[in-house]
């Protein structure tokens, strides 16, 4: 059984649920130290994290930048809307591809539960149109990841 | 349904799947696919025959241009993107899971 969860709710949001066996202290440190930051948020293998700038605090701004050292890369910035220890982070942020994708508004809580901890992702985006394209964009990346998957077996 | 055979050959070839994710966004002509991508217009138009004929996209006439958008059957498979996303956030967050049982090494638990 998977422990990520991933749902669309109404036409705008994006719900994801996953547990950890850790404390919500822990989660939280992960989410926005950038040492930390750079081990986990990779997406597909291949890709890493060479530029992870990050001003956790109501106002401050974040900038993640991939790479997958052939060429290919790209950027999201955003702004910390709310960031509450060791529960709680509110954030907005967007995809440069290069052009800004639409603003997506995201709250994340960590909360303490028999296994450690459950964290909640909660997305919204400004219309179903630019929900479709987040996750048509996430299947772009989910499918390079299966297909790279594939090339690694033949 | 599009012939899932089809579909998935279809979106075998990256050029197909950004123009997938591209038409996530609304309806486009040929001309404004082909700009992003740096190619010809007859080369789009292969892609998306492609496309067409997994029953991923439907195209209409208007004029002298054949708009082209994501065919409903193709955004009713949206909870297959998500599978796609939902394997790209779980290899994410296995990694978190090591970060995690790296940070507290006392409680370090035996992995696999």
């Amino acid at each position: 059984m998977s422990k990520l969860t991933l749902k669309t709710e109404g036409d705008r949001h994006v719900v994801v649920t996953r547990r950890f066996a850790a404390s919500p202290e822990a989660v939280f440190h992960a989410h926005i130290e950038p040492k930390l930051i750079q081990k986990w948020l990779l997406g597909p293998e291949g890709w890493s994290m060479p530029v992870c700038v990050i001003d956790p605090r109501p106002g401050g701004k974040f900038r993640y930048e991939w790479s997958n050292g052939k060429g290919k890369a790209f950027h999201i910035t955003g702004e910390f809307v709310e960031v509450t220890p060791f529960n709680r982070i509110v954030h907005i942020e967007r995809m440069h591809l290069p052009d800004p994708t639409p603003d997506n508004h995201v709250v994340t809580t960590f909360e303490s539960d028999s296994s450690g901890t459950l964290m909640i992702v909660r997305m919204t985006l400004p219309d179903a149109a630019a929900r479709a394209a987040m996750l048509a964009t996430g299947m772009e990346h989910g499918m390079e990841a299966s297909y790279a998957r594939l090339d690694a077996m033949a | 349904m599009p012939n899932l055979d089809a579909a998935f050959s279809a979106m075998a070839d990256p050029t197909r799947r950004a123009i997938l994710a591209r038409l996530a966004l609304g309806e486009t002509t040929v001309m404004e696919l082909a700009e992003p991508f740096a190619m010809t217009q007859p080369a789009v138009s292969r892609h998306l025959k492609v496309l067409e004929s997994a029953g991923l996209i439907l195209r209409r006439v208007e004029g002298s241009k054949r708009p082209c958008r994501l065919a409903p059957s193709a955004i009713s498979e949206i909870d297959q993107w998500l599978d796609l996303l939902r394997q790209a956030l779980t290899r994410n967050y296995e990694r978190l899971d090591d970060v995690l049982a790296g940070m507290k090494p006392r409680k370090r638990k035996a992995r696999r």
